[in-house]
């Protein structure tokens, strides 16, 4: 990959304090984090190491209370369709079907009628729910939901998709599945890809570069960059090795270190 | 999720064992259950008054009667006899023409209570305290205000409609899931246009709930309504018979009100249906 002299996305000494009943709570100090077009970023660590308070300033929904936010080097001031977001909890709107889910963003910018059809069931077709478009959020299994939450971000050109634990509420089977498939669409699609999780698992299967954070106050502690061959075997001894460092990396701050 | 498969599969089971007798006293049973109570009060009813000249209450066969006649003429030939689609007729208008303007008001109110927080702390206080008092207790400031006749009955007939409606649509507009805003704006959707995009779909359960008990309510209160000194209207027809004793014409009213309040409700809920297909606790 041929180095961008500008990151799609960078944060500079990001810090975020919130006040709660006139106590302040320092959920992330000092962050530094740049992503480039095309990368695929896993941020890991325990909860209340400020994993999705990072995301969530990304997509512009928190501001930070120290340091920049920059999107091509243009400071972040909100949330917008370049960075699309996919929740844990879907956030669909229950009273629209697939395919009017899809094409709400599109709508929201202005699209006409047949442009907005036409995206729509171009990413229902994308993410495989070809016989599902008529159908309301209510009558999906979750990982269906999910696929829908993907196919919104994607259908609304987004550059950077932010994605927060979107699997963490999925059985294993549909999760692994899920994984497969959004490998793909990064892989076809050359998008830029922010993940958070909890499963080490999870990010060595996922990630270019794997960000490891810590707790009180939440902080950016290292970064890995994950050189496995694509697609990558979870029972191979390279993947198996990774895992035991992540491992005792992330456990290192419960005080569980081996020896 | 096995449990109820499980059991889907001891019905299957149980359904090929059992004879078609069986299975049409299933079918039946639940209408069988409920035209029984009804039946039973009827036979009570029947039994307690029949062949008592003095009694108060006639038997239900000369309500039936009378209800004919209100609705058909030809048995008592009086001054009530085929009158009934005159009452009817007005009290449905001042019904739907109470409800109606409880709409117009409460929608947009209780959307400005439920969004601005300015129009909330400087309504909010003042409707708490109000809508405890019952419409009955408008009745003489009504009739004061609005004098007697018509107009009294359809603002008392209105404000029956508008609490529910008032308190189901600011609670609606209220309690959107906040997810909801991050997700639309998150795809470019502005904030201004996020009041039709978002907080109304995600209100319309509420909103709709709201108009369901307004409507319920606006029946209610009719007969009080038209206590404020109309001339017709089921509601006058019914306080008019209890001043001549006649209490099969209160009852006929009675009966009509019933039936005409359930129809009505069901046409809402099949418009609710339609509406709320999406809403897994309405479709």
């Amino acid at each position: 990959m041929a180095e961008a002299p500008v990151p799609i996305l960078e944060m500079k000494n990001v810090g975020k304090t919130y006040s709660q009943n006139g106590r302040s709570i320092e959920a992330l100090r000092g962050a530094n984090l740049r992503v480039k077009k095309g990368e695929f970023v896993c941020l890991i660590g325990a909860s209340g190491c400020g994993k999705s308070t990072l995301l969530r300033m990304a997509a512009g929904f928190e501001a930070a209370t120290r340091g920049d936010n920059l999107m091509w080097g243009m400071p972040i001031s909100g949330p917008g369709p370049s960075r699309g977001m996919v929740f844990q909890d879907y956030g669909l709107f229950p009273w629209l079907n697939v395919r009017d889910n899809i094409g709400f963003g599109p709508k929201s910018r202005g699209r006409t009628k047949t442009e907005i059809r036409e995206t729509s069931d171009r990413f229902i077709e994308l993410v495989g729910l070809q016989n599902f478009a008529d159908v309301y959020p209510h009558q999906l299994s979750g990982g269906m939901k999910q696929r829908v939450a993907i196919a919104r971000v994607l259908a609304n050109d987004a550059e950077v998709v932010l994605m927060d634990e979107p699997f963490g509420a999925l059985d294993a089977m549909t999760r692994e599945r899920l994984q497969d498939e959004l490998v793909d669409i990064w892989s076809r699609t050359g998008l830029t890809v922010i993940f958070v999780t909890h499963s080490i698992e999870e990010a060595i299967f996922l990630a270019d570069r794997v960000v490891v954070m810590s707790p009180g106050p939440g902080r950016i502690d290292n970064e890995y960059a994950i050189d496995l061959p694509r697609p990558r075997d979870i029972a191979s001894p390279e993947f198996n090795e990774w895992r035991r460092l992540l491992s005792s990396q992330l456990h290192s701050h419960h005080g569980r270190r081996a020896g | 999720m096995t449990t109820l498969a499980s059991r889907q599969e001891d019905n299957l089971v149980a359904a090929r064992e059992t004879s078609w007798t069986t299975i049409w006293w299933l079918r039946l049973r639940p209408l069988l259950l409920a035209v029984a109570f009804p039946a039973a009060m009827l036979a009570v009813w029947h039994f307690a008054t029949v062949g008592r000249p003095g009694s108060l209450i006639p038997p239900p066969y000369e309500v039936w009667l009378e209800l004919w006649d209100l609705a058909f003429g030809g048995i008592n030939d009086d001054a009530y006899s085929k009158t009934l689609h005159v009452h009817l007729l007005a009290s449905v208008s001042r019904v739907y023409g109470g409800f109606a303007l409880a709409l117009i008001v409460a929608l947009p109110l209780g959307m400005l209570i439920g969004r601005v927080p300015l129009v909330r702390q400087l309504l909010d206080p003042t409707i708490q305290i109000l809508r405890p008092v019952p419409v009955t207790a408008w009745l003489p400031l009504a009739m004061i205000i609005f004098g007697l006749g018509p107009r009294s009955a359809f603002f008392l007939v209105f404000l029956g409609a508008f609490y529910p409606i008032l308190v189901n649509t600011i609670f609606g507009v209220r309690s959107v899931e906040p997810r909801l805003f991050e997700a639309a704006s998150m795809l470019g959707c502005s904030e201004s246009a996020q009041f039709f995009r978002v907080v109304l779909p995600a209100a319309l359960p509420s909103i709709f709930t709201g108009m369901r008990l307004g409507l319920g309510f606006a029946w209610v209160v009719i007969v009080v309504g038209e206590m404020t000194g109309v001339q017709t209207g089921l509601g006058a027809i019914i306080m008019e018979a209890r001043q001549l004793s006649r209490t099969e014409i209160v009852i006929s009213g009675m009966i009509v009100i019933g039936a005409f309040g359930f129809l009505s409700d069901q046409l809402v809920m099949l418009i609710g249906r339609r509406l709320l297909a999406w809403s897994p606790s309405h479709g």
